[in-house]
């Protein structure tokens, strides 16, 4: 795949290894006291989102349900709260994917952004609705911070797929 | 040479069609969500994950904890000795009630017998500390790091120097997760220390406590103390629980609205002391007797049953 399609530029193809890293790494990052500071993304659902996008064959719907569990049983939340909004969230990004990259990286961060709302949108509503309290606006920042994070986000997760950009006339691949 | 009749391989493999997939996942998820909810049958799911879980926060949280200990180490000798004289200063204040202590209890421990009164129970109970609050922005606990191995059981009350913190909800093989009595909804049963009423706190999920159903001309002053009533078999009787910061009286509403301020550093970090179950109280007399009388150790009272182990 490419960075975009209607940029030129040809990517390796992905390693597995370093999408499963990616996403304990993003895990980790869940799981640091920061979580506590407003505006601290939800490093797990932005990382899904991504691959979900950029490699919908590989990242789908059974790894955002085991990360949402993982993340339920971390949180002390309902079990299934974070499972039903990551599978939609993961549903949601490999099915817009094929639209979303033929947009400049900006432009792919504005579209990104909803989808992020919505799913903290979800899981507060789903909290709501069964007798939890109201955590406050700055719950709804994490994902406007999130989306500001996906254009260095898709160059640091890109990183292992660039190729030198002289290349070789020896060796065109 | 194999035949032509074979299937062709596998080219462009995609699974299951994604609608499909969704709703299969949704459907569990919701699932999952209602039975964890109202039924409470997937605590052996989530202890598992727990297990796996559990280490790798713990790891996480060292870098808090290191920021912590450094600060700590380099505030200093200054620090430690101003906190030394702080607390020898208050030991020898407190000298003359705690040396008194043993023959005080001693003494209305014959005191209640000779009244024929049960005696009340001692408090016992482990240290524990607390490793981090937990993350879900919805609720209010913490996680120490005492848990099934320590011997703690879900109930168990969790004071620290002040008042009651919170109540353990949830036990893991290595840690417990305590629910603060600020948590939404949490209840604990109280008596108001200057006139002996009873009433239940509720929790509020804003860090404040509500006294709910007291009536509107009910004898409650700013300033009061609540402590716990004991009525419950779950808190000991006597433990401080809330001070009283404001009273609405409204002609409109049945209810004053009674607002009160935790005494216990609930919402801070540190050790919490985690009391032992209590023992069972006695079983509840006939319907006719066991109305009126102050205290909650008469024999004859009748225990009330709240939902105080409640979570979330």
């Amino acid at each position: 795949m490419q960075p975009t399609f209607s940029s030129s530029r040809i990517l390796l193809p992905v390693r597995p290894w370093f999408i499963y890293l990616s996403l304990i790494a993003a895990l980790l990052l869940n799981f640091l006291p920061t979580a506590y500071w407003p505006g601290v993304p939800d490093w797990v659902a932005l990382v899904l989102c991504f691959w979900s996008v950029r490699e919908f064959r590989r990242v789908g719907m059974g790894w955002a349900f085991i990360l949402g569990l993982l993340m339920d049983v971390a949180d002390g939340s309902v079990l299934g709260q974070h499972c039903f909004a990551y599978v939609l969230l993961a549903f949601t990004a490999s099915w817009l994917s094929r639209r979303l990259l033929w947009f400049p990286l900006t432009q792919q961060a504005l579209q990104v952004l909803p989808l992020l709302l919505i799913t903290q949108m979800i899981q507060a509503l789903m909290r709501l609705a069964v007798g939890g309290d109201f955590p406050g606006w700055g719950y709804f920042i994490g994902p406007v911070v999130a989306s500001l994070l996906w254009v260095p986000l898709t160059f640091v997760l890109l990183l292992p797929q660039y190729q030198p950009v002289e290349q070789n006339p020896d060796r065109p691949i | 040479m194999a035949g032509l009749d074979h299937a062709p391989p596998p080219f462009f493999k995609r699974g299951p069609a994604p609608l499909a997939l969704l709703t299969f996942y949704v459907l569990i998820s919701l699932a999952v969500f209602v039975v964890d909810l109202r039924v409470r049958s997937l605590d052996l799911l989530r202890q598992t994950v727990a297990l796996l879980v559990d280490p790798v926060q713990r790891v996480a949280q060292t870098p808090g904890s290191l920021v912590d200990y450094a600060r700590k180490y380099l505030e200093g000798m200054q620090l430690l000795q101003r906190e030394n004289d702080e607390l020898r200063h208050a030991k020898l204040t407190t000298a003359p009630n705690l040396l008194r202590l043993e023959q005080l209890e001693a003494e209305n421990e014959r005191l209640r017998r000779l009244l024929e009164v049960k005696e009340r129970e001692n408090a016992k109970g482990q240290v524990a500390q607390i490793l981090y609050t937990a993350r879900d922005p919805f609720s209010r606990k913490v996680i120490v790091d005492k848990g099934r191995q320590s011997g703690i059981v879900a109930g168990q009350p969790a004071i620290d120097e002040a008042g009651v913190v919170g109540q353990v909800t949830r036990v893991f093989p290595f840690s417990a997760e305590i629910t603060l009595i600020t948590d939404k909804d949490q209840a604990v049963p109280v008596q108001i220390v200057r006139s002996g009423q009873r009433s239940v706190v509720f929790g509020l999920g804003t860090g404040q406590l509500e006294l709910r159903y007291m009536p509107a001309n009910a004898d409650v002053e700013v300033g009061d103390i609540l402590v716990t009533s004991g009525l419950d078999s779950i808190y000991l009787q006597g433990y401080p629980v809330a001070k009283v910061v404001s009273i609405e009286r409204e002609g409109a509403y049945s209810f004053a609205r009674i607002l009160g301020a935790p005494i216990a550093g609930v919402e801070n970090f540190g050790e919490v002391m985690i009391l032992d179950p209590r023992q069972p109280l006695p079983p509840p007399p006939p319907a006719a007797k066991g109305r009126g009388g102050d205290g909650g150790d008469k024999p004859g009272l009748r225990p009330k049953k709240k939902r105080a182990a409640k979570g979330d």
